[in-house]
């Protein structure tokens, strides 16, 4: 295939509450990144980073915040936001340069500080910011979306709070052997259920936090990964895309979906669409995954990733999970890192992250978690405003 | 006591009376709905129209999903202390084809609510700041 590129390094600082600058997460996890490939500073070509605007200012988080912390080498830069899919977009780049031949090798690098509690929207008086005015004239936080997928699920396809607990149970298991995690934590359903209801069904114990933390990876063209002597784990995909019109799921920030009056609403939505991408790139389907990383903001976020990214029809994935599919030995396992549910969310390296992961896994090195015999995986998320966001990974 | 002014939280979004309803616009061209107001282009990727009309909004719609908050969210949100849980509920609009986010009314349990069923909108206070009463749209089980 043509259109592959190569993972020759990934590294990550381990994710919770550091209170350091971001920059030296991110170059904790760069140096991790280029041992890991064999490679050092200098050898790289392009930093291409992933960005947040939390920082200041645009274009603080950026790549050449690393370059220059590095130590300037003249190695070009790129920068990319798109909320929680700035990682897949950093790839994207990365990639893009590799296939059309401007660079051989790439380092690329998300890293965060965050600041405590719920994320909220810029300050200042802001009317024309649908991210400003949703707190403002309605209280909607993140978990109020969360949630009215969760109760859909429930009204809909008979979820229970119970099954919401159990994707939590999972995941912290899951967790418990990736050094990389923030949280170490064994939960029973009934302690997930105990703790403090926050968005109606959705409880703290269920909902995401937001995390320091850093990840980086180092691609390159198959051609350099040849010449070293290594047989790589391959990027076969990176879907970056955005909705169809008309967007008739609620999104986050957003006041309403689009009217589906005019024109209708598209065959798939565009959560699914997303891994759809992903899958024609790569050639590959559901049938193919070995495992999956999803964004579980919250735990009944996983379960309508599950349908989202293929593996059953819409309504099934409570099936999934308690039939014990998607925990570590299972058919699927989801989130076999502990996904956010252990992480805590670090918005520009949280992409990065789930590609670590994968390389990991693909390479057969993710001890206590692995899931046995893995070839392929696939990433998903969805970064605020429209930024889909998929990567296919295989041996 | 000097009276209480009332005002709108944001200006142009609805209208008050008996019977409050949203405003939006319509493509003047293609025929989408937008709301909030769209006014200088339209996001129908076939249609390059920029005349728009105010169009009010079906006032009834149903239930798509509902959550309520027990924790107060940040700023900008004001509210007044103690804080008192609240419920965000979508509304699937018919003939508009879209659903609309808003609070639920004072005094609307959660327990009464279900996806599918019949709601409609009110104007209500949102908060008060310095003597004046700010209101919004809210939405409330149709009665009987
Ligand atoms: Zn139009």
């Amino acid at each position: 295939m043509a259109k592959e590129v190569a993972i020759l390094g990934v590294g990550m600082h381990p994710w919770g509450k550091w209170g350091k600058n971001f920059v030296e997460y991110g170059i904790k996890a760069c140096n991790d990144a280029l041992d890991d490939a064999g490679l050092e500073w200098q050898d790289i070509e392009v930093v291409a980073g992933a960005e947040t605007v939390r920082n200041a200012y645009a274009g603080y988080v950026a790549g050449a915040t690393f370059a220059e912390a590095l130590g300037w080498s003249g190695a070009r830069v790129s920068t990319s936001y798109a909320a929680c899919a700035s990682g897949s977009q950093a790839i994207n780049n990365a990639r893009a340069m590799i296939l059309a031949d401007m660079a051989d090798v790439v380092l690329v690098v998300g890293a965060d500080t965050t600041p405590k509690g719920f994320l909220a929207p810029n300050a200042g008086e802001r009317w024309t910011d649908p991210d400003w005015l949703r707190f403002r004239l309605m209280g909607c936080t993140n978990p109020t979306y969360f949630a009215l997928y969760a109760r859909r699920r429930m009204d809909l396809y008979g979820a229970t709070e119970a099954d919401f607990a159990a994707v939590k149970v999972k995941n912290a298991r899951h967790g418990m052997a990736n050094p990389n995690a923030r949280y170490h934590k064994e939960f029973t359903q009934e302690q997930v259920l105990e703790s403090p209801m926050v968005a109606d069904p959705l409880r703290l114990l269920e909902i995401c936090a937001t995390s320091d933390g850093a990840a980086a990876v180092v691609v390159s063209s198959m051609e350099y990964a040849r010449k070293r002597n290594v047989d790589p784990v391959k990027i076969r995909a990176v879907s970056t895309v955005t909705p169809v019109y008309p967007q008739s799921t609620v999104e986050m920030p957003y006041f309403s979906t689009d009217s589906a009056a005019a024109v209708p609403a598209p065959a798939l939505d565009f959560k699914e669409s997303i891994a759809h991408a992903a899958y024609e790139e790569a050639g590959l389907g559901p049938e193919d995954m070995s495992l999956a990383e999803v964004y579980d903001l919250s735990s009944a976020l996983e379960l309508d990733w599950c349908e989202n990214i293929g593996l059953c029809p819409k309504g099934d994935a409570e099936k999934l999970l308690r039939d014990g599919d998607t925990t570590l030995g299972g058919r699927i396992p989801i989130n076999a890192s502990g996904g956010l549910a252990c992480f805590g969310e670090a918005v520009p390296a949280q992409a990065l992250a789930q590609i670590c992961e994968l390389t990991w896994q693909l390479r057969g090195q993710a001890g206590g978690r692995q899931v046995e015999g893995a070839k392929a995986g696939i990433t998903a998320n969805l970064g605020l405003f429209g930024h889909g966001s998929s990567v296919i990974c295989s041996v | 006591m000097s009276e209480t002014k009332i005002a709108p939280s944001i200006e142009g979004w609805y209208t008050t009376g008996e019977n409050p309803e949203l405003l939006g616009t319509r493509c003047k061209w293609c025929g989408s709905y937008f709301f909030p107001k769209q006014e200088t282009f339209c996001r129908n990727p076939s249609c390059r129209s920029t005349e728009f009309e105010e169009i009010p909004l079906s006032r009834e719609g149903t239930i798509w999903s509902y959550t309520e908050h027990f924790y107060s969210p940040p700023e900008p949100y004001i509210f007044t202390e103690p804080f008192e849980p609240y419920i965000i509920v979508a509304v699937e609009l018919e003939k508009e084809k879209m659903i609309v986010l808003g609070q639920a009314a004072q005094g609307v349990k959660s327990e009464e609510l279900s996806t599918g069923q019949k709601v409609e909108l009110v104007v209500e206070p949102l908060y008060e700041q310095e003597g004046t009463q700010y209101t919004v749209w809210k939405w409330t089980p149709v009665a009987g």
